[in-house]
């Protein structure tokens, strides 16, 4: 059967080259980078590459780069960390409604610390207006953090104007672009971000590799107390075969980004103008333009999600949905509710991410199977069969 | 794979889907919020259930368990079919995923409904009062549809924490800002 990954939001394959720079960490250099002797060494300056290179995909100093084990520990980092640390300074925080439940879960563990939080809404297209994160911005504010692109719709954020309002107040920002980094070109001095999330696992590196961007001269607390690994603000071990293949990632998006995300975006393009016209009662969900090169991201309508998905899976196509049953909290995703549809919509989330291995054919072969896949669940569904006779009067 | 071979089974080839026109009863359970709908249509005929029909709005979970409830009901007594419990549809499946058991709830509830329907319509027999069919309404967990006794603020279902809407009195989730039910603002 043919196999079509249409996932990468989940997971991104391992890049050839990532994998090559991993290998000798797993194998001969398995010494400690925090040694002096032969063994740790070699091993630190691996490490220390794979920093620079990793701070060369964003514009970045290398000291300015923390690696950490996730994009949801850089983000908890980075929210709790820099919180935290102005705690004097006050105690209320901005977050965007759609942002990743790890900034969204670390301001509520801050909320159990007395600290309050302003949910900025999204539009119908999950797109944050700059002003009503400036309206939320009170003297007490210590901390705004609003996404650069989202995962679960594509949409990208006005990050850059929201960063100067920002500035103006003197607030320190965060942005999570865990899902934009190595996928769309990001530039940490252009944008003016004070601290940045990134994973590895989102641009074809290995998972457990991620990092903060955290801009020099902001104020941050230590994550993970312990030795001085990470300039004493991240404590362990490093996981050094995952850190390099973070930095050889880095640098194979940065060569190869523009080619990617050229040949990703027309495949994309393709599939958000195809699958309406295949399939009746769909909605694109997102930005119709300014989303990841890679993402397509769809509400159909009268059916639920995970039932596409088993479906599409015995086809051999992976995608996901941020339905409620797909989740195993048995909640329908918090972004779908933000941008305002209603439940029964929501239901029906159905997100396919492409590769830069993805082809044409791939598209062709999912246009084919999914419209029965559609009729077959609808036939199945006491609201199409409703919204049948209603047409039908 | 998260489910059994036999639930894959009665999601890809569900037994008894579609709609009795000139049914003797319908019942209807779920709503969109907590993510599947049933409704489910039998006739009646010397006390048996002689055909039964069912739409699902839901997950793999839900399919399945809407095909087999209606299978163990099919030529049953109507007696026999509402003894069918949750418990004998998880059973009959080889098992569901704990997050999934609600979904079991569904499919049973949903034909006991329709029973419950069609006896009222009999007047003969005791069906529920409009009252208590009220009360049934509101008695269930908005998120799995879970029974919901006495006050407790937690739905020993699904464990969400629940509160009492304001506005339309009904059991909503404690963590969400606005009633599942009717919207209202809550915190």
């Amino acid at each position: 059967m043919r196999k079509v990954y249409l996932d990468h939001i989940a997971a991104t394959p391992l890049h050839p080259l990532a994998r090559e720079a991993m290998l000798p960490f797993l194998k001969e250099n398995f010494g400690n980078p925090q040694s002096l002797h032969s063994f740790g060494q070699p091993v630190l300056e691996a490490v220390e590459e794979a920093r620079a290179r990793v701070a060369g995909l964003i514009n970045a100093s290398s000291e300015e780069v923390f690696f950490t084990a996730s994009g949801s520990e850089a983000n908890n980092f980075a929210v709790k960390g820099m919180a935290l640390a102005q705690r004097d300074k006050g105690k209320h925080l901005v977050v965007s409604a759609i942002e990743h439940q790890s900034v969204l879960n670390s301001v509520k563990s801050l909320e159990r610390l007395g600290f309050q939080a302003t949910l900025v809404p999204v539009d119908r297209e999950a797109v944050v207006d700059p002003q009503d994160v400036a309206k939320a911005i009170t003297s007490q504010t210590v901390l705004v953090s609003v996404m650069l692109a989202n995962n679960e719709v594509g949409s990208l954020q006005p990050v850059a104007e929201i960063v100067r309002l920002c500035r103006a107040r003197q607030v320190p920002f965060h942005t999570d672009a865990v899902a934009a980094v190595g996928n769309i070109p990001v530039d940490v001095k252009s944008l003016g971000v004070d601290a940045l999330s990134l994973a590895g696992d989102q641009f074809y590196g290995p998972k457990g590799s991620a990092a903060l961007y955290v801009r020099k001269g902001v104020r941050l607390l230590p994550f993970i107390d312990g030795g001085i690994q990470e300039s004493g603000r991240r404590g362990g071990t490093e996981n050094v075969a995952g850190i390099v293949g973070l930095g050889a990632a880095a640098e194979a998006a940065a060569k190869e980004l523009d080619r990617r995300s050229e040949k990703t975006q027309a495949l994309r393009d393709r599939l958000i103008e195809e699958l309406p016209r295949r399939v009746e009662r769909v909605i694109l969900t997102g930005h119709r333009t300014r989303r990841l090169p890679h993402h397509a991201s769809f509400c159909i309508e009268f059916i639920e999600g995970e039932a596409m998905l088993l479906s599409l899976d015995m086809k051999g196509i992976a995608a996901s949905s941020g339905s409620a049953c797909t989740s195993r909290a048995l909640k329908v995703s918090h972004v779908l509710l933000a941008m305002g549809l209603d439940h029964a919509l929501a239901q029906g989330s159905l997100i396919f991410s492409l590769l830069d291995s993805t082809g044409a054919e791939d598209l062709d072969y999912v246009l084919e199977v999914f419209p029965p896949i559609v009729r077959r669940l609808r036939d199945m569904s006491p609201l199409y069969t409703k919204y049948l006779e209603e047409n039908r009067k | 794979m998260m489910y059994t071979e036999k639930v894959m089974d009665h999601f890809q080839n569900p037994r008894n889907v579609g709609v009795i026109k000139d049914a003797d009863g319908v019942g209807q359970v779920g709503n969109p919020v907590c993510g599947d709908m049933m409704t489910f249509y039998i006739k009646v005929k010397d006390g048996r259930l002689a055909d039964i029909k069912f739409q699902t709005f839901g997950c793999g979970a839900a399919i399945a368990v809407s095909s087999i409830v209606s299978e163990m009901a099919m030529n049953r007594t109507l007696e026999e079919a509402l003894k069918i419990t949750n418990e004998k549809v998880a059973e009959e499946l080889g098992g569901l995923p704990k997050n999934k058991l609600h979904c079991s709830n569904l499919g049973a509830d949903a034909l006991h409904k329709a029973i419950e329907n069609y006896t009222t319509h009999q007047g003969g027999r005791p069906g529920k009062s409009k009252a208590a069919a009220a009360a049934a309404e509101s008695c269930c967990c908005p998120y799995c549809d879970g029974p919901l006794e006495g006050g407790e603020g937690i739905c020993q279902t699904c464990n969400v924490e629940l509160e009492e809407c304001p506005e339309c009195h009904k059991a909503t989730s404690a963590q969400e800002e606005t009633c599942a039910h009717c919207g209202r603002k809550l915190h």
